[in-house]
């Protein structure tokens, strides 16, 4: 078994015609992952990388059974593509656009809180993986191998720092999810602490998070009463200066709030492994197993 | 990004928010005209207009009786840099002064309006303990602030209001006023992508009225591109010379006050770098994201924004090159120290696709250039090498 993503998925893209889309779809297709075609408004009726290219969600939908949906249309129309998406039937939407204003977010956290059916994850964030079976987003395959580490991060290439680590400590991965860098995203890291406790196939988990907001702290109670695999978790920005986003839009002390230091005191009195030295996530785990 | 004071209560105006009546002071001969913009009979307050809180703390807002008062003020202050609690040691230039008509004071309230994350919405927060920091009181007395969430399409929950006025002890007649001005911040916030606005104090009047003494204003960086008024409201002088400069260049870049310069691709792994940096003994320099794409150009203009911090004794590269291959990575890294002069040690760590021979180009390229596939080992050569 695995979360989320797997031999079940028939995913297609939005904005597929982009650069940045055709690149990675390509990667995508090359894993192994059933991608059935891309909706680029327009361009209906084309075709592209061998897949059929629709004007709408919609149409897609109802020509592949696709249920996945990968968005990577520019910031200022993600918005409306991630909501045009959950309308028409697609259950699992995976936001890689960075930048997208977060008031928009509020909007679409909205619009999608009437629909029990829907997943967003991101935006800002480097997709999911489930090595073996299925890749949708911009993670390097290469690193990856099959196996029972769980991987929930706020970040991309700390995601791959921390996959590298499990890989090269024999223990490969069930699914890694990038949750997004943005203040206000999809899909948070208690809905995929959730997903890998109940998974077979996961034995442990890493969270990888950050400063800012209080994600982590949230994460830390629900482990407290709900988890019982063993987590490991990092935390970047010990040394991030106070009220400066640090690249990722969410990634800022404001107002004394979100700092490193909270968040390791919260999840090390939730029983949480932690580790300060980012080098060593890998050798913690498998200390730990 | 953030605004001024006298810009933020230009927003307020616009949409009926009760502020004082200001003159602008950009130069002494200024000081005539701004006080006929205001009713001057019992003096003015005058405020150095800066990005930064706690002005007020070291002289930078004080009460001013007399035209000559406010000269000694624009005298003093004009031109300058102010330091605070919440600045550098260097501190903000001072360009501009606005005076403010006298308001009497009856009691000081804290408002705001934030992005409230763990919520997913727009909240307000509210507090009868106005003037003073907010967070000592969330800290002190979190029973003194009070919350409202605007939810579902951003509503005000009219039962939660009133509760909330009664708490504040607002009498009829301010509890309407009180409406107005939550309804009024709200338009703002919403229509012009603001990710805080702040009133500290928002006052009661020796009359009895609401009235905003203070106004703070973020706008979210992202929705900049449909907000052409606001974008021109931007003052650079009042932000950070490099970090103004990476902006132009799309790099993603903070100062800090170490001497290991950073690169990194990624923002979450720029921070871990600075991390493992500080974890090994050194101090980092700066956060600097170079992004998914090291080209030769993008390293060039990164490794110059560096360079230009005379800080800097040694620099760490650290690229986890996923989908791009390494060997190209260090080729552009190579082309870019040769056409850039580079007087400090770089140790590069390549990890990812072909990181090996990445590590080959770089050793074997003559230049002061080390190349390391482990971030442990890297950060300690860096160390090292700047002691």
């Amino acid at each position: 078994m695995s979360v989320l993503i797997g031999s079940k998925t028939k995913a297609i893209f939005q904005g597929f015609t982009g650069s940045q889309a055709t690149m990675h779809a390509e990667q995508c297709i090359a894993y192994g992952t059933k991608i059935v075609g891309g909706v680029t408004p327009g361009k209906g009726g084309q075709e592209h990388l061998s897949l059929p290219v629709f004007n709408t969600v919609k149409e897609a939908v109802t020509e592949t059974n696709a249920n996945t949906s990968v968005i990577f249309v520019p910031a200022r129309f993600s918005k409306d593509a991630i909501i045009e998406a959950a309308e028409n039937g697609i259950e699992l939407i995976i936001c890689i656009t960075e930048g997208v204003p977060v008031l928009d977010m509020i909007n679409v956290i909205d619009a999608l809180n009437h629909n029990e059916n829907v997943r967003l994850i991101g935006p800002n964030c480097p997709g999911v993986i489930t090595p073996g079976e299925a890749k949708l987003g911009i993670m390097p395959a290469s690193i990856h191998a099959k196996g029972s580490v769980g991987i929930v991060s706020r970040s991309g290439t700390l995601t791959y720092e921390a996959v590298n680590q499990t890989t090269l400590a024999g223990l490969g991965q069930s699914t890694c999810i990038g949750i997004g860098g943005d203040p206000i995203n999809g899909t948070s890291f208690i809905d995929c602490l959730k997903m890998f406790e109940s998974d077979d196939q996961t034995e442990s988990i890493v969270m990888v998070g950050e400063i800012g907001g209080t994600a982590e702290e949230e994460a830390a109670e629900y482990i407290k009463g709900n988890v019982s695999k063993p987590v490991v978790s990092y935390i970047a920005g010990v040394t991030a200066p106070k009220g400066k986003r640090m690249g990722h839009a969410g990634a800022i002390i404001s107002g004394g709030k979100g700092t490193a230091q909270d968040k390791f005191r919260a999840l090390e009195s939730a029983g949480v492994s932690v580790v300060t030295d980012l080098n060593l996530i890998g050798s913690k785990l498998t200390e730990l197993l | 990004m953030n605004l001024h004071e006298y810009q933020s209560k230009e927003l307020f105006e616009l949409y009926n928010l009760p502020v004082s009546k200001r003159g602008l002071i950009r130069k002494l001969s200024d000081v005539e005209k701004a006080i006929e913009n205001i009713d001057f009979t019992n003096g003015c307050v005058a405020k150095v207009q800066a990005h930064t809180g706690g002005r007020g703390k070291v002289g930078g807002v004080e009460l001013c009786k007399t035209k000559e008062e406010i000269e000694k003020f624009v005298n003093n202050w004009l031109g300058k840099k102010i330091v605070t609690n919440q600045t550098d040691d260097q501190g903000l230039p001072v360009n501009i002064i606005s005076i403010d008509e006298l308001t009497s004071i009856e009691a000081e309230l804290y408002m705001s309006l934030i992005v409230d994350r763990a919520d997913k919405c727009v909240s307000m927060i509210v507090s009868r303990a106005g003037g003073m920091n907010i967070e000592e009181v969330a800290e002190t007395n979190p029973e003194k602030i009070l919350k409202i969430k605007f939810q579902h399409g951003h509503k005000i929950d009219e039962n939660q209001f009133y509760e909330v006025c009664r708490k504040l002890e607002f009498n009829s007649e301010q509890s309407k006023q009180f409406h107005e001005i939550a309804k009024g911040c709200k338009k703002l916030f919403l229509e012009k992508d603001l990710s805080l606005l702040e009133i500290n104090p928002l006052v009661i009047t020796s009359e009895g009225n609401l009235h905003c003494l203070d106004a703070k204003i973020n706008v979210d960086e992202n929705a900049l591109y449909r907000q052409e008024d606001i974008l021109s409201m931007r003052d650079s002088s009042q932000e950070d010379e490099r970090e103004y400069q990476a902006k132009k260049h799309d790099l993603s870049y903070v100062s800090l006050d170490g001497n290991i310069g950073c690169m990194v691709n990624g923002a979450g792994l720029a921070m871990g770098t600075m991390d493992t940096i500080k974890l090994y003994n050194g101090e980092p320099a700066n956060f600097l994201d170079v992004g998914g794409t090291a080209t030769k150009e993008r390293v060039g203009e990164a490794l110059k924004l560096i360079l230009s911090d005379n800080n800097v004794k040694g620099i760490l590269v650290n690229i986890f090159g996923g989908i791009v291959r390494c060997d190209l990575i260090a080729e552009g890294i190579i082309g870019a120290i040769n056409e850039i002069e580079v007087d400090v040690p770089i140790v590069v760590r390549l990890q990812g696709n072909m990181s090996t021979e990445g590590k080959e180009l770089l050793n074997s390229s003559g230049l002061n250039v080390i190349g390391e596939d482990s971030l442990m080992k890297a950060s300690q050569k860096i160390v090292e090498l700047v002691k």
